[in-house]
């Protein structure tokens, strides 16, 4: 199928997509059977440059690409991507990319917020982001009983909003903290170097001792509640649910393949827990708000990302998670097209909320795709413009997520997961050509 | 041979039972027997009385101490200050402590933190008040409950100044809203000073009380984020022609006029703060209920409404008729509440019975704050925080000797304090503080690398180590320190089995303990 082709048939699905909605009673349809039962999100904090990754334009000159001025041929035929990405290049058939997001807005925190949350910002809630809602309907409170928090992220927040949003703290991430390229990987709370199994053992049956207000007040529900947390936390500690963590149990050969840095240890150990039945991992990798030295950092960065985010989809691929696990990259924007050469810059690139993209792959979407359109410079969308919201839609449809859901609010108002098309000023919809 | 003497001093301590240190069986109960002290106990006892309930024991001071310190400077008594209230003879010595709490320097950083998360006071997303602005707004908060600034002129202030947000810091109150429409105006002075959410309110009462922030108007200056917050003349009245008046409504529906040359902020505060008002005083009174208490007689204390009635309308009533009274003199409610004999119930109940939480017939408990629960951390083992902030550049870094209830920030911030429950200050929503449990807070105290490198480390635990002294005095002085009190017999007694089962030496003791005591439940939860 073509390009076009695919953006026709696309156009189509959604149409239908609306008036299958009017038909009946529901803003959406059914939900259908899931396809995925877990989400990698790799999340580009700062905003990746969409020129220099997956939507290269060698045409548009040196003011527009400075040094990184190839596009090269990917596996599929058609599809280019940066000259920096060759790895990614040969796994082309295992996703798509959505070259044609946009929402305008070039200002990190609010940005952050429309691509996380599919929600534009300013009105009077908060809005939570895919892994809290996640973390909802597929988490503890959900049938969910693994001891490894349903949400995680590798390895720190982001601190610049609540990614929970009116939910509550109770759907917050576990933030590992550590560095999965350190060894061994001080994940906070689970692995304490220093302290034996030993000591671990004596010092908890010390404290159970020594808990003289909990024995007071045993059948306080409050505080009965914190001792069975406690459990868990040992399970965590002692158990082998922890394990999960000890990428030393991978062989060097697969450590080095992922390789040898943050970023490439995180898509190992992301993988680890999706095996282990984590519903969301979110790795939050920093380092793209290139204002200055652009072209620098990606040739510093862009190899680890290629290495570390293609060697994860071949990998679960070659262990047949990728049907059921989607691999969401994404950043906030993209950056400016044409290379701000000027002081105090020289050769930055500054934020881009006009167009940008994204990768899905994975438990629905299909690969080998292109979806939409940037135009010849990058600087505005073309075809089929996507609104962030549409890619959080797709992603929960293929969870099976019910999409006319209530999600609870402290104001108990009637908020339905994904806001009905009218509200949200309906760009293109469903990805529909690509699920 | 060190471990053979300390395993012996604790033997000795086991064999020559509690005299020295003056243990008792139940640490968290005192043996006189409760009765009413003020108006306020009249109407809690005669409720549990026709409910059939009984109140649980007056608490012990050592649990006295503890709690006011902990709900009145959101700070950890320190070992001296421990022991001195206990051995204080004085029978008027609570009275005393509460008279104390109430002067000093952390009882204003303590509340203007609660009234920050309230006033929703962050730089960034989705408030944007931005930092300038946070600091200006934060001082102003924080010396109007230095001075107690009588509330009623406090909520005239935010509601009816206008200026620069630099300069007139309580002009930030419209600024630190997600939306400036009237109706998000009015949403946030009817949460603040309501204590309602008007998403239950029928349309039309929304309406008719966003007229009166519908002329408030912004606009920047030259300076980086300053901006005028002010009375706009120019925007005529909604529904009414320029330089006409209109009639409005107030919440209680009765009605008044609205003249075309008036700011109607200041139509609004009059009538807020009158008296009468059925809203203002309850709301603000059973609000400092709730955060000395730890539940609203209304509850959620920011959910007054028709269908979620007060556990107690006559309580309610007497909270309300007290503060009014006294001129909506913050400091004196919060004396009442502190020297009833219902605040200083023991937490363990006298018996069972699902309502007896609701209707105060024993002391509520509940987590300490996360900004409480660091800086006692700190105190216990001489660490510090370090907070930034990245915007806007260069970095903000705040000294290391500021301590995290002082934070004017929502926006600065840590995995700690996310961890624990921090609110986000997004929506001012007294349930944004989250008080449940999670396996990520057990993980962090019982294991991670930052709790075991400040019990490590850190340098008064390192000091408790060179104090030298037997076994039973470093215990005794352990207890005091993280717990506020002496230990129990069978406190020892324990102590003494794990150090002869383990045979740990002293440096490993005094750290194993220190874990131990911070994990207790006792330690976590106000209680």
């Amino acid at each position: 199928m073509t390009r076009r082709a695919a953006v026709r048939s696309g156009l189509a699905g959604a149409a239908g997509w609306w008036l299958a909605g009017q038909r009946t009673a529901r803003a959406w349809p059914a939900p259908a059977a899931p396809r995925a039962k877990a989400v990698i999100q790799i999340w580009m904090w700062g905003g990746p440059s969409h020129i220099d990754t997956f939507d290269p334009k060698p045409d548009a000159g040196y003011d527009y690409n400075g040094p990184l001025g190839k596009a090269i041929p990917t596996t599929v035929d058609g599809i280019q991507v940066g000259e920096l990405l060759p790895m990614l290049a040969a796994q082309a058939g295992k996703y798509s990319i959505i070259r044609s997001l946009t929402h305008g807005i070039n200002a990190h925190e609010t940005a952050a917020y429309a691509v996380q949350t599919g929600r534009k910002p300013g009105s009077r809630l908060v809005y939570p982001g895919a892994g809290a809602v996640v973390s909802l309907f597929k988490g503890y409170g959900a049938g969910y009983s693994g001891l490894i928090p349903p949400y995680i992220v590798l390895t720190q927040l982001q601190g610049r909003f609540s990614e929970v949003g009116f939910l509550g703290p109770r759907y917050a991430p576990f933030a590992t903290g550590g560095d999965p390229n350190q060894s061994p990987f001080v994940v906070q709370g689970v692995v304490s170097p220093g302290v034996s199994e030993q000591r671990q053992r004596d010092r908890r049956g010390l404290l159970q001792e020594l808990n003289t207000l909990a024995r007071a007040m045993k059948g306080n529900q409050v505080l009965d509640a914190v001792v069975a947390t406690e459990d868990q936390a040992y399970d965590l500690i002692l158990g082998e649910s922890g394990k999960v963590f000890d990428l030393s149990q991978e062989s060097d050969e697969t450590r080095e393949r992922y390789g040898r840095n943050t970023f490439g240890q995180s898509c190992l150990a992301a993988r680890r827990l999706v095996e282990r039945g984590a519903p969301y991992i979110t790795i939050n990798y920093n380092g793209w708000d290139t204002h200055k030295l652009h072209f620098q950092a990606m040739r510093q960065r862009l190899p680890q990302m290629d290495r570390g985010m293609a060697t994860l989809l071949q990998d679960l691929s070659d262990r047949g998670l990728l049907d059921t696990t989607i691999v969401w990259w994404s950043g906030e924007f993209g950056r400016t097209p044409r290379v701000q050469w000027e002081p105090p810059w020289n050769g930055g690139r500054g934020h881009w909320g006009s167009v940008f993209s994204a990768v899905v792959a994975g438990g629905g979407f299909k690969g080998g795709r292109v979806v939409g359109a940037s135009d010849a410079r990058g600087e505005q969308v073309r075809d089929r413009p996507v609104d962030p919201g549409d890619v959080i839609a797709s992603i929960y449809e293929l969870l099976g997520f019910d999409l006319d859901a209530k999600l609870p609010n402290p104001e108990g108002a009637d908020i339905r997961l994904v806001a009905p098309a009218t509200e949200r000023g309906a760009l293109g919809g469903r990805l529909g050509e690509i699920m | 041979m060190r471990r053979v003497m300390l395993a012996a001093v604790f033997a000795g301590a086991c064999v020559c039972g509690p005299a020295a240190t003056g243990q008792i069986q139940d640490p968290f109960a005192s043996r006189a027997v409760p009765s009413p002290a003020n108006s306020l106990d009249e109407i809690v006892f005669a409720r549990l009385s026709a409910l059939g309930l009984r109140p649980s024991s007056l608490c012990s001071d050592a649990v006295f101490i503890r709690r006011a310190f902990l709900d009145v400077i959101g700070t950890l008594p320190t070992a001296d200050e421990a022991r001195s209230f206990l051995e204080d003879r004085d029978p008027a010595k609570r009275r005393a402590l509460v008279d104390r709490l109430l002067e000093r320097p952390e009882f204003a950083d303590y509340w203007a933190m609660k009234w920050a998360d309230t006033l929703r006071v962050k730089s960034e997303f989705p408030i944007n008040l931005w930092p300038n602005a946070v600091q200006a707004y934060h001082r102003w908060i924080r010396a109007s409950l230095r001075d107690n600034l009588p509330f009623d002129e406090f909520a005239r202030a935010l509601l009816t100044s206008s200026g620069s947000n630099f300069r007139e810091p309580p002009v930030n109150f419209y600024r630190a809203v997600q939306a400036r429409d009237p109706q998000s105006l009015a949403a946030a002075v009817a949460l603040t000073f309501m204590g309602s959410r008007v998403e239950s309110w029928p349309a039309e009462r929304l309406a008719d009380l966003s007229v009166f922030f519908s002329r408030v108007g912004y606009k920047a200056t030259g300076e980086w984020k300053e901006e005028i917050v002010f009375f706009d003349p120019e925007r005529p009245l909604p529904g009414a022609a320029p330089g006409s008046p209109r009639s409005g409504r107030f919440p209680d529906g009765t009605a008044t006029s609205l003249a075309p040359d008036r700011d109607p902020r200041v139509v609004f505060a009059d009538w807020l703060v009158r008296p009468g008002n059925p809203w203002f005083a309850r709301a603000a009174a059973n609000r400092v209920w709730y955060w000395l208490m730890g539940r609203g007689v209304v509850h959620e204390p920011d959910d007054f409404r028709a269908d979620n009635p007060p556990s107690s309308p006559e309580l309610l009533a007497e909270l309300g008729r007290a503060f009014v009274e006294s001129r909506y003199d913050m400091k004196a409610l919060m004396r009442m509440i502190l020297n009833s004999t219902t605040y200083q119930l023991s937490p363990v109940p006298a018996g069972a019975g699902g309502v007896s939480e609701a209707n105060f017939a024993h002391a509520i408990v509940r987590p300490l704050d996360a900004e409480v629960l660091i800086d006692a951390l700190n105190q216990i083992t001489g660490g510090t925080e370090q907070y930034s902030s990245p915007i806007p550049e260069p970095f903000t870094f705040v000294p290391p000797g500021v301590r995290s209830t002082a934070l004017a920030d929502g926006s600065i911030t840590s995995a700690f304090l996310e961890t624990f429950g921090r609110p986000s200050r997004d929506t001012g929503l007294a349930s944004e503080r989250s008080d449940r449990p999670s396996a990520s807070q057990r993980l962090y105290l019982l294991n991670s690398a930052e709790v075991q490198r400040k019990i490590q480390q850190g340098p008064a635990v390192q000091a408790l180590l060179q104090r030298g002294g037997d076994g039973r005095a470093l215990l005794d002085l352990l207890y005091l320190t993280i717990l506020s009190r002496h230990p129990t017999e069978a406190e020892m007694a324990a102590v003494q089995q794990y150090t002869q089962a383990t045979e740990p030496n002293r440096r490993a003791l005094v750290q194993d303990l220190v874990w131990a005591l911070i994990n207790t439940v006792e330690f976590r939860y106000r209680h």
